[in-house]
C-alpha cells in the first residue's frame, strides 16, 4: 500500500517536472517568432529599456487629463496581479517567470497589443513599440 | 434491510424527476431546495464566449438583453464602454450567433422572460443595469454598499455579490455583498 503510493507520488512528480519543461520551452519559442516577425516588419532589435520607461508614462484619458498609463491596470509591477481600472477584475501578472501561461499564444499577444495600445495610447503600436514590450515583459 | 434500501432508492428517481419538473426554471427558493433546479438564467457554456466576453468582466449570460442589444454591441466593439472589445472576425460571428441564439427573447427561463417584460420603450439596451427589472430588483441597495465600496464599485459587477452568478443563480439565499454581508431585506 505504501509503496504504490509513493510510486503515484513519483509519477505526479515526474510528470509535472516534464509539463514545466515542456510548457517552458513553448512560451521562448512563441515569444521569439513574434519578435522575429515585428523584425520582418521593419522593427530594429528590440529595447526593453524604451518600453520600461513608457509602460508607466502618462496619456490623456476621456476628459483630457494624463492619468492612463499601462500601469493603470496592470501596476508598475509585473510580477504582481492587476485589476481592471473600470471592471475592478483581477488580472494575472504578466511576467512569465511568474505565470507561465503568458506569452504562449500569439494572437492574444496581438489581441491585446491592439486592445491596450488603443487604450491608453489612443492609437495602435508600431512594430517597434510592440517588440520592446514584449522583450520588455519577457525579461520581468 | 437491505432490500428495504434499494427499493426506496428507486422509489426516490420518478420523485426527484418530478421535483425538478416542477420547479423547473426557477432558481428561487422553491420548496425542494435541496434538489437542484434549473437556474433562473440559462448559465454560459460557450468557451469561445467565455474567453472572450469574459477576460474584462463577468461573463454576462445572454438571455439578459434581447436580440437586437446584442447585435448593436458586437457592431461596435472598438469602443466599448470606453473599451477596445474587438475580436477577429470567424470569432466575432460566432460569438454574436451564440448571443443573438440564447438572447432574452429567445430563452424561456424565468428572468429572461422578467426582462422582457420590463423592457417598454427601450428596444436595445446596452446595459443589463439599465433594464427595468434589474432596477426594481436593486432600487433597495444604499450607494454606501456600491459605488462607495471598492470591493464592489459598480452594479455592473453581478458576480461580486451574486455567489453563485456564473452557474446562472441570482436568488437571495447567494448573495453577499462584500464588507457588508448576508443580504436580508
Ligand atoms: C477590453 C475589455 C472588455 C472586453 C474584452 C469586453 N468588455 Fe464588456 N465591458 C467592458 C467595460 C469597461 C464595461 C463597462 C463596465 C462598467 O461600467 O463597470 C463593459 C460593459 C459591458 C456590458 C454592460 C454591463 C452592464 O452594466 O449592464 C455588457 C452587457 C458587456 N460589457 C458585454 C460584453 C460582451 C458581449 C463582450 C464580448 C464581445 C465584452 N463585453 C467584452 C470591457 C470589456
Ligand atoms: C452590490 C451587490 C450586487 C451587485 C453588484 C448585483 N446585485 Fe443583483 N442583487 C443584489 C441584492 C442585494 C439583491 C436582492 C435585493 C432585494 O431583494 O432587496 C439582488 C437581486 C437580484 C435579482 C433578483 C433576485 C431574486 O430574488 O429574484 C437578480 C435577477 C439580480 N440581482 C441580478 C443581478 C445581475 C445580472 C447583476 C449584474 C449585472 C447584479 N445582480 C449585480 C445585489 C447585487
Amino acid at each position: 500500500m505504501k509503496r504504490s503510493s509513493s510510486l503515484v507520488m513519483y509519477t505526479v512528480l515526474i510528470l509535472s517536472a516534464m509539463s514545466v519543461s515542456v510548457r517552458g520551452l513553448a512560451y521562448g519559442s512563441v515569444a521569439s517568432d513574434v519578435l522575429a516577425g515585428y523584425q520582418q516588419s521593419g522593427a530594429q532589435p528590440p529595447d526593453p529599456e524604451r518600453a520600461r520607461v513608457m509602460w508607466t508614462e502618462k496619456y490623456p484619458d476621456d476628459n483630457g487629463k494624463n492619468t492612463r498609463s499601462c500601469a493603470s491596470c496592470h501596476t508598475e509591477n509585473l510580477r504582481a496581479a492587476g485589476k481592471h481600472v473600470r471592471t475592478n477584475k483581477a488580472i494575472e501578472p504578466l511576467a512569465p517567470s511568474i505565470n507561465r501561461e503568458r506569452l504562449t499564444d500569439a494572437n492574444k499577444i496581438e489581441k491585446w497589443f491592439k486592445r491596450n495600445c488603443k487604450w491608453t495610447f489612443g492609437r495602435e503600436c508600431s512594430a517597434q513599440e510592440k517588440s520592446d514590450f514584449l522583450s520588455y515583459i519577457l525579461t520581468q | 434491510m437491505k432490500r428495504a434500501y434499494w427499493f426506496s432508492m428507486i422509489a426516490a428517481v420518478p420523485l426527484l424527476t418530478l421535483g425538478s419538473l416542477s420547479f423547473g426554471d426557477d432558481d428561487d427558493d422553491g420548496v425542494l431546495k435541496f434538489w437542484k433546479k434549473q437556474p433562473g438564467i440559462a448559465p454560459v457554456i460557450n468557451p469561445l464566449y467565455k474567453e472572450e466576453c469574459g477576460s474584462c468582466h463577468f461573463a454576462y449570460q445572454p438571455g439578459w438583453l434581447p436580440e437586437q442589444s446584442w447585435r448593436d454591441m458586437m457592431s461596435n466593439l472598438d469602443s466599448h464602454f470606453g473599451d477596445n472589445a474587438e475580436v477577429n472576425p470567424a470569432n466575432h460571428q460566432a460569438i454574436l450567433d451564440y448571443l443573438v441564439n440564447n438572447s432574452a427573447d429567445k430563452s424561456d427561463h424565468r428572468r429572461s422572460k422578467k426582462i422582457m417584460q420590463s423592457l417598454g420603450s427601450l428596444t436595445a439596451p446596452q446595459r443589463i443595469t439599465e433594464t427595468g427589472y434589474f432596477k426594481h430588483e436593486h432600487d433597495e441597495i444604499p450607494d454606501s454598499l456600491v459605488e462607495k465600496n471598492d470591493k464592489v464599485a459598480s452594479l455592473s459587477h453581478c458576480n461580486a455579490c451574486h455567489q453563485d452568478a456564473e452557474q446562472g443563480s441570482f436568488s437571495e439565499g447567494n448573495i453577499k455583498i462584500p464588507g457588508h454581508g448576508k443580504w436580508d431585506d
